[in-house]
């Protein structure tokens, strides 16, 4: 493999461009290792809107009664806290992961619709604009909470057109993003590397790109019959003129649901290969993460209506979706086993990535758990729309997704800027995130036990100490999230900091992480693999 | 040093802040304070609820201390700088299918175990008592349908004084969970609870009881609990419904069977009061004005604001013979609707509008328009409507 040539330093080789300067290179952005910056850097800064979101919400809860803001108000704040978190910051922040690594790790030498890449990024943008400005048109932005209920969102301002328009833009990008991933994966690969010889990430990718493609076009059909009620006449959702609420509720889990578990198989996909390079071990069990990933991807299509117990189902349908519902929690089980299973016998360093990898699994089982005590349908009906809903699901998303890419960051990190990042400030960040996001999160599990329902912007005060709690821890896992600014800005734009070797993960022994993204130098060259590297029989990227 | 004193100190009191400034009690039938765990149970359904809870918390946190056992003890133990050197096993057929295989069956004997609570959950056949929960934007209204105290309805608002929420006043102990009108039920009866909503969706929750149920505009579900304790049971509305979704509790109070016959005669007695006296004679002025508002809501629809409905769908109520003929023909159109060919048309049967609007509305219709001075019989009095029914 090391035979060929790669990372050009001198571009003008290249009969067809020069490397673009300036603005240029960014606004008709076609090269993958570019888009997944611009990719990582708008997610960013849509975490931190979300979270500012989150922080003045937090604000208002800090006490029983209205201090801060009004009803309305506070319920623009959940709803686009919601909306921005999972369309804006979680979504797109993967897509960037896929966008730098993907061609990296599969020996391509770009994304295979170079142009389709830079129009997918750059409809998030008019759709974060969207998002953003709704809060100042007159009734502000949409209130009906991120799963924009019917008929409740039939009632609101204009707002809520705005939303729904962003929300099309966003899965127009994301069904985009996907084709030309799955396009890259199967047409890409490097010769030699079989669909099984796959490095997990790209594994988990290539399952979440099919179920966003199955998903975003079931999104889109909801929100626009939303749209249609509201403005031309249609009543899909009306039950005056035949129309019926709940079903916008069973249109929109069938795509909900999928959307879980796309916002958490990338992650699944990081996590992957941080526990083997840190253990210096190769993963355990990768067939049978393969085929849990993929047994989750498809059991995801038959468990929407878990969200809907309270709505009022038939009996057969409760049964059906809670045990459907439970049966996830065997392949999630595999894949946290073989994870432990890599590290057990290992010999390992504990630096940011494998941290939050290791932070990764332990809270990410605990909102396992809690899923599936929610699977219950008895329980859930005593739990559903309460504080313990939002805990597990932002044990789920937040101590999951946002966990495993601070880890993935950390990981590819001198890869990307060609310098390796303040391990110390790094170690700083992990354990304050840790820290925080417990406090903040696990009184919620009482909150909610005791009946609190969510998104009330007021209170019985038999509730305001573990509310004030939350508020207070959830001001420092904010701030802590100003570390990981600081930190990838000295390290990418400062390039402050020790220079990366080509793996900087691999001890002198020949034992650390694996595949093909660490044979390039690093900073990763502008153009690498224009010839794909051969993959060994022996030897499988994984 | 001195700095992290008044750092100290400004912690604390932020921190300490709503208990100093409250010191709040347990909320009766609501929840209490820093309460850990599901209320305590008041029904069957409740009890089983609370078992299936702990039962999966159980397990869930022993497979946990198990699995992360083992993981801790590897974090500790197979560490580089304890001289770990790594195995180079990677995979097991016979591992991997026990760890899919013993989790398969834990899964399922855990969902065996709710099998039965979901079944009796849904079983609201042979109830003693119906009533129908409506949710409003932002209050709940209740119809009593069936069993002891069938007729009753009443709007439940929430009573906690605007000054609380304000803060200018200090916050009640049952601050928010409280109304102007509670449901009340009797103690050992199965009450059935139909839902249904106005505008947008609702849902009635009472965790005592381990009741959930969404009101659905335009449909209805349905619930049931048996309370077995006498006392008062507070809950909100789950579901959001808009800006004082926090603002729409719900509050039912169980009581003796004897004080539930009383609290039915006593409701009973302040309804008819207020109710409207259909033996009273009203002056013609007034009848039409009140008629009017009436047309309005409920036949402008069809038969339009000028009354000469839509041709061919809808018949023209100007120089009607039926409008401006005899009193009780018009009367029975408007009790019992209009049949053609054995099915009814579009003008349905308004017998559940009142003597008084009836007999408004028709007095409108007969002095409207070009009807005015026509008929010999323009004035219907609320009595003649009352007659007609029997």
């Amino acid at each position: 493999m090391s035979s060929i040539s790669i990372g050009h330093t001198d571009d003008h080789a290249h009969d067809h461009h020069g490397a673009p300067t300036g603005w240029r290179r960014w606004a008709f952005a076609t090269n993958h290792k570019d888009i997944g910056t611009m990719y990582l850097l708008f997610s960013f800064i849509m975490l931190l809107q979300g979270g500012a979101l989150a922080l003045l919400l937090r604000t208002e809860l800090f006490q029983p009664g209205l201090q801060f803001f009004q009803p309305e108000f506070f319920n623009q704040l959940t709803t686009m806290h919601g909306l921005i978190m999972v369309f804006g910051a979680i979504m797109p922040a993967f897509v960037g992961f896929a966008n730098w690594m993907i061609p990296l790790q599969i020996g391509a030498s770009d994304m295979a619709f170079a142009r389709m890449n830079n129009f997918s990024f750059w409809l998030l943008v008019p759709a974060a604009l969207m998002l953003s400005i709704s809060f100042v048109v007159p009734g502000g932005a949409t209130a009906a909470g991120w799963t924009l209920y019917a008929p409740l969102s039939v009632q609101m301002g204009p707002g809520m057109d705005l939303a729904i328009f962003a929300m099309h833009l966003m899965g127009a990008s994301s069904i985009m993003g996907s084709i030309n991933i799955v396009v890259t994966i199967l047409n890409m690969r490097a010769p030699g590397m079989t669909l099984m010889k796959m490095p997990m990430f790209v594994w988990t990718w290539l399952i979440t790109a099919y179920l966003l493609i199955a998903v975003m076009p079931v999104l889109a059909g909801a929100i626009t019959m939303i749209l249609t009620d509201r403005h031309f006449g249609t009543n899909f959702f009306n039950a005056a003129a035949g129309g019926d609420p709940v079903m916008y509720q069973h249109i929109f889990w069938f795509f909900g649901h999928p959307e879980v578990y796309i916002m958490i198989l990338p992650a699944f996909g990081i996590v992957s290969h941080v526990i083997p390079a840190f253990s210096r071990k190769q993963l355990f069990g990768y067939s049978s993460m393969v085929y849990a990933t993929s047994s989750i991807a498809v059991l995801s299509f038959i468990v929407w209506a878990h969200h809907m117990f309270s709505t009022g189902m038939p009996v057969t349908g409760q049964l059906f979706f809670m045990y459907a519902t439970m049966l996830i929690a065997v392949p999630t089980g595999v894949k946290v086993f073989n994870w432990i299973a890599t590290m057990w016998k290992g010999s390992m360093t504990f630096e940011t990535p494998m941290l939050f990898a290791v932070g990764f699994i332990f809270v990410f089982t605990m909102g396992g758990f809690t899923g599936l005590i929610l699977a219950i349908a008895p329980v859930d009906i005593q739990l559903h729309d309460t504080y313990y809903v939002v805990a597990h699901f932002h044990y789920v998303l937040v101590a999951g997704s946002l966990f495993a890419m601070f880890s993935g960051a950390y990981f590819w990190l001198p890869k990307w800027s060609g310098v390796m990042y303040d391990e110390k400030l790094g170690k700083l960040h992990f354990w304050s995130s840790l820290i925080t996001f417990n406090l903040t999160f696990f009184p919620m599990h009482f909150l909610g036990l005791a009946g609190m329902p969510r998104r009330y912007a007021d209170y019985a005060p038999q509730f305001a100490d573990f509310h004030a709690f939350a508020t207070v821890s959830s001001y420092g896992f904010g701030f802590s999230q100003l570390i990981f600014a600081y930190i990838v800005y000295k390290a990418w734009y400062k390039g402050e900091g020790e220079p990366a070797k080509a793996n900087p993960w691999q001890d002198a022994d020949g034992k650390g992480a694996e595949g093909l993204e660490w044979e390039v130098p690093s900073p990763a060259p502008f153009h690498t693999f224009e010839q794909p590297p051969v993959i060994g029989a022996a030897k499988g990227a994984h | 040093m001195k700095l992290k004193s008044i750092l100290n100190a400004a912690l604390f009191t932020v921190l300490t802040a709503p208990m100093m400034a409250m010191a709040v009690n347990d909320m009766p039938g609501g929840p209490k304070v820093n309460q850990l765990n599901l209320h305590k149970p008041v029904t069957q359904i409740a009890t089983d609820i609370m078992w299936l809870h702990n039962f999966m918390m159980v397990v869930c946190i022993a497979i946990f201390l198990a699995v992360f056992g083992v993981m801790f003890y590897s974090v500790f133990k197979h560490r580089k700088s304890k001289g770990a050197v790594p195995a180079t096993f990677h995979e097991s057929v016979g591992v991997e299918i026990a760890w899919t295989a013993i989790p398969m069956i834990i899964v399922i004997a855990m969902g065996w175990q709710a099998t039965t609570t979901v079944k009796a959950m849904k079983d609201t056949s042979g109830a003693d008592i119906t009533i129908k929960a409506t949710g409003h934007q932002w209050k709940w209204s209740y119809d009593y349908l069936k069993g002891e105290g069938e007729g009753i309805g009443f709007y439940s608002t929430l009573s906690t004084p605007r000054e609380q929420i304000a803060g200018i006043a200090k916050k009640s102990d049952t601050y928010l969970m409280e109304v102007d009108n509670e449901v009340v039920v009797p103690v050992d009866k199965k009450i059935r609870v139909v839902t249904t909503a106005t505008d947008v969706i609702h849902a009635w929750m009472v965790p005592s009881f381990g009741v959930k149920q969404d009101a659905i505009p335009g449909f209805v579900r349905d619930t049931w609990f048996k309370p077995t304790e006498i006392g008062t049971y507070r809950g909100q509305c789950a579901e959001l419904c808009g800006k004082e979704h926090a603002f729409m509790p719900i509050v039912v109070k169980v009581v003796s069977a004897d004080d539930y016959t009383k609290w039915v005669e006593g409701k009973k007695k302040a309804m008819a009061a207020l109710a409207e006296d259909p033996s009273k004679v009203w002056d013609v002025a007034a009848l039409k004005t009140k008629g009017e508002a009436i047309y309005k809501d409920k036949c402008l629809a069809c038969h339009q604001a000028t009354g000469l409905g839509v041709t061919g769908a809808f018949p023209a109520l100007d120089g009607s013979a039926k409008v401006v003929g005899a009193k009780n023909d018009q009367i029975a159109i408007l009790l019992n609707g209009v049949s053609k060919d054995g099915k009814m048309t579009a003008m349905a049967s308004f017998k559940d509008l009142s003597d008084t609007d009836l007999a408004a509305v028709m007095t409108y219709t007969r002095n409207a328009w070009g009807n005015a001075g026509k008929g010999t019989e323009p004035v219907i009095q609320p009595a003649e409507v009352k007659v007609a029914r029997k």
